[in-house]
């Protein structure tokens, strides 16, 4: 009997700490379909929050042009950054060339640099190169600044590839770009996905970057807007805020269930077991 | 810069949100949560680090939202009425009350998950013989705790303080959103968060570039030096080792 005690301690000790986080998410499925609610007492059940989804809220842009904004900021944001990462992560890793150890320096400290203190410089960049308040202008931004962790992730994906499969496919005659596209893209295809992911939802969650850089309503994605519904009104009405909540959130969740296993490897930075 | 009567106030914050954070969370509470994790069945271990994730992969406004509405005053807010309700206490607006405690937990929850990750997998590459061994000895699930687990993983547990560290020195995007600085004058202003009003938002009623990225400067300088002493520290030079093929 002790000895069973004993073993639930750790049990009745995680669930005491994660209650309060799995609370606000209990929360946020509840209020998205009530009136309101005294803490978690739904009072007066209604669908009227979901109707964003097919009348504008006040004078705000319609929620599929929000989402559409949205799109066109991390879908190309994720493509770009697997793309350029998968290259030169392949490039750091198997190629030697002149600058080589010094690129490397400069990725790791980017890396392990927190890049938000450069956006007061990137703010007069954009503006001096005429992208301040395009999308095209976000995106590159973005792009730039989550490349330093693809690249490093991608180089650590390569670096486990074993030696012999490329000496025999460059022994059988391919060529350096024949053999990454043919032996290497297939064998890290997982943590090509994974990268791909992350980055697409980074872009999906961005708040920061779009809020600084954007300012035309019409192009701001769903973080901006759903930021702009509890800002505005002196009273915010929890349900609409809740329910556009859930439809930003649902799909990340959806992909952080299939993908768990890759991407717990990704948030951890790429750092294995004691780096 | 250094002659602003607020400087110190928000050195101060910073200081504080710092220390607290790191030790209250990024580490204290990732460790203890990968220490249980580890300790019982596996798939239920995966589970609760699973939703310990959450907060870090929600997007940040829906997140900030949550907070808020927990800590908001009676009637609505989840907090107030469980101490009403359950506690017999007071309710009130927790946010207002105490913001750099809601700010420290809020950063907190989400920095958990870096240290958990890093922990987990290396408590469970412990080779399971040593703690067996101990347990036999008959040491206490404490001992075992103090006197083996910590300090083989105290490499990961330097890696993570330090690159916490870096992170939440410039982080300001949960604070900007769930206090915006406030409530009243700079109660919870954060260098980094200083430097993004001074910058650019007409905070003040007027926006001064310059000044701002004299206060970015000084992080882009400590995040510098901190970058370039880790690279000493952590092997750099393994990690860049040459490539073994040279044909092109």
């Amino acid at each position: 009997m002790i000895q069973r005690l004993r073993s639930a301690i750790p049990y009745i000790l995680l669930t005491l700490l994660t209650t309060p986080i799995l609370i606000g998410y209990i929360w946020l499925i509840i209020s998205s379909v009530s009136i309101r609610t005294y803490g978690l007492r739904p009072e007066g059940l209604t669908l009227e929050n979901w109707s964003f989804l097919t009348a504008p809220i006040r004078s705000r842009p319609g929620i599929w042009q929000v989402l559409f904004s949205t799109l066109a900021f991390a879908i190309p944001l994720g493509l770009l950054d697997a793309t350029i990462s998968s290259m030169a992560g392949y490039a750091l890793s198997r190629l030697k060339f002149p600058g080589r150890r010094m690129f490397l320096s400069f990725t790791i400290i980017l890396h392990a640099f927190p890049s938000a203190t450069l956006l007061i410089a990137i703010f007069f960049v954009l503006r001096a190169v005429k992208l301040y308040d395009s999308i095209l202008g976000v995106v590159l931004v973005s792009v730039s600044l989550s490349l330093p962790l693809g690249i490093w992730l991608m180089k650590g994906f390569y670096d486990n590839v074993s030696w012999d499969i490329e000496m025999a496919a460059l022994i059988d005659g391919c060529s350096r770009l024949r053999t990454w596209w043919s032996v290497f893209l297939p064998i890290i295809r997982p943590g090509l996905a994974a990268l791909l992911i992350f980055s697409f939802l980074g872009g999906w969650g961005a708040y920061i970057i779009p809020y600084t850089f954007l300012v035309t309503a019409s192009i701001q994605p769903i973080s901006v807007f759903l930021q702009s519904l509890t800002g505005d009104y002196t009273f915010v009405n929890y349900g609409v805020v809740t329910a556009v909540g859930l439809f930003q959130l649902t799909p990340v969740l959806i992909f952080y269930l299939f993908t768990q296993r890759y991407l717990l490897n990704l948030y951890s930075g790429g750092m294995k077991g004691g780096a | 810069m250094f002659l602003s009567p607020y400087t110190i106030k928000i050195f101060t914050n910073t200081v504080t949100y710092v220390v607290f954070t790191l030790v209250c969370f990024s580490v204290g509470m990732a460790l203890i949560v990968s220490l249980l994790t580890t300790s019982i069945n596996k798939t239920a271990g995966t589970i609760f680090r699973a939703l310990w994730l959450l907060p870090r992969i929600t997007p940040s406004v829906i997140y900030i939202i949550m907070i808020q509405y927990m800590l908001a005053d009676a009637p609505s807010g989840i907090l107030s009425q469980f101490v009403t309700g359950v506690l017999g206490g007071q309710a009130k607006n927790w946010l207002y009350s105490y913001p750099m405690v809601a700010v420290i937990i809020t950063n907190g929850l989400i920095g958990t998950s870096f240290g958990m990750i890093i922990f987990t997998s290396a408590i469970e590459s412990i080779p399971p013989e040593y703690v067996m061994a101990a347990r036999v000895d008959g040491a206490s699930a404490w001992q075992i705790i103090r006197r083996i687990t910590i300090p083989l993983i105290r490499w990961p547990l330097l890696f993570v303080t330090a690159y916490q560290t870096l992170s939440l020195l410039a982080s300001f995007e949960q604070i900007l959103l769930l206090t915006n600085g406030g409530p009243g004058f700079y109660t919870t202003e954060v260098w980094a968060l200083h430097a993004y009003h001074t910058a650019l938002s007409n905070y003040l009623g007027n926006t001064e570039f310059g000044f701002g990225s004299a206060l970015a400067a000084v992080l882009v300088v400590i995040g510098i030096i901190a970058s370039v002493v880790y690279l000493r520290v952590f092997r750099f030079n393994e990690m860049v080792a040459e490539p073994k093929i040279e044909v092109l």
